[in-house]
């Protein structure tokens, strides 16, 4: 099982996300600078990290969107591989229209850094299978543009496909006033997840992770990937 | 040729702008009473160079705010052209 962790200049949560994947869960894990690779049908998983890539500068992930190594996350993405954007890396996807919606200002216009209580609302997703439907979440979120905005028509397609992975628990748990609670979403074939929320902050119970609660994200990955390989070795 | 080129770009009207907002409730307090429907923007300024035709030019700066100076997703735009020396 073979990682990747993508840095855009500016990324600043690359190494914790490094740190869980590595030491947490073992995992071989590789770190990409922005325009390193051409391809990336050689990971199991690829990770884009939270930040300020580009220093936010037009719109948060507007421009590391158009990093070279993008085009690579996208063919990488429509082949079916396992892509999980959180935060800034949300941020990324849905400006490379990997993901459906933008982010707004928060609505309080401050940037909020504290612990969210988040819902799993589909559990049957490659990044949420250890989890179970309903289970709620202590995760830290830190953003200043986390207010997910989609039309009427958008979300009914979400609520449709169950592209809703996760949601603030209530309106009063929702940091940044996002669009009927969402705090993470997928795409239509489930393969790609943008989530707000910074599960490598609550992987360890030293970090408050006591319930499992960012730790179980990184364990439905692992799941998933391990059925994948499993799969393959019986196929050939 | 070279053209002076001013982009702006806000939130579409159905969506809610929270900056607006803040800055009408700051003009508000300030006891400008008269002020409603504020909204907040980005301006740009560029310069564009090797285009001779006013059309091709307005073709390529579609292109940019729909690819990247604007996300059509969230935000409307607009932009004037002149003739630079």
């Amino acid at each position: 099982m073979k990682f990747a962790v993508i840095t855009f200049p500016g990324s600043n949560c690359d190494q914790d996300v490094l740190h869980v994947s590595q030491n947490v869960f073992n995992i071989n894990t590789v770190m990409l600078w922005h325009n390193q690779v051409k391809n990336l049908e050689e990971y199991d998983c690829v990770i884009l990290p939270g930040g300020f890539s580009y220093g936010d500068y037009l719109r948060s992930g507007a421009i590391a969107r158009f990093s070279s190594i993008m085009e690579a996350v996208i063919d990488y993405a429509n082949n079916g591989g396992l892509v999980m954007g959180i935060c800034n890396g949300f941020q990324i996807l849905l400006e490379a229209g990997l993901l459906p919606g933008a982010m707004k200002v928060n609505n309080s216009l401050k940037f909020v850094c504290k612990y969210t209580s988040v819902r799993i609302d589909n559990s049957d997703t490659a990044f949420t299978n250890a989890c179970d439907e309903g289970e709620v979440f202590k995760i830290p979120v830190a953003h200043g543009e986390g207010n997910y905005y989609i039309d009427k028509e958008g979300l009914e397609e979400l609520k449709n496909n169950k592209q809703i992975v996760m949601r603030y628990l209530n309106d009063e748990e929702n940091p940044n006033g996002s669009v009927d609670n969402i705090a993470g979403i997928c795409n239509k074939e489930k393969n790609v997840f943008g989530l707000m929320p910074h599960p490598e902050r609550c992987s360890e119970k030293i970090l408050g992770g006591s319930s499992g609660d960012g730790y179980k994200i990184f364990a439905s990955i692992v799941e998933t990937v391990e059925t994948l390989l499993k799969g393959s070795d019986n196929n050939g | 040729m070279v053209w002076n080129v001013k982009v702006e770009t806000r939130l579409k009207e159905s969506i809610l702008d929270p900056q607006g907002q803040a800055v009408e409730k700051g003009l508000d307090a300030l006891g400008y009473k008269n002020v409603s429907d504020v909204h907040v923007g980005k301006y740009m300024e560029l310069t564009i160079e090797e285009v001779e035709d006013k059309k091709e030019l307005e073709k390529q700066l579609d292109e940019m705010c729909q690819r990247l100076l604007a996300n059509p997703v969230i935000e409307d735009y607009s932009f004037q052209v002149e003739k630079g020396d």
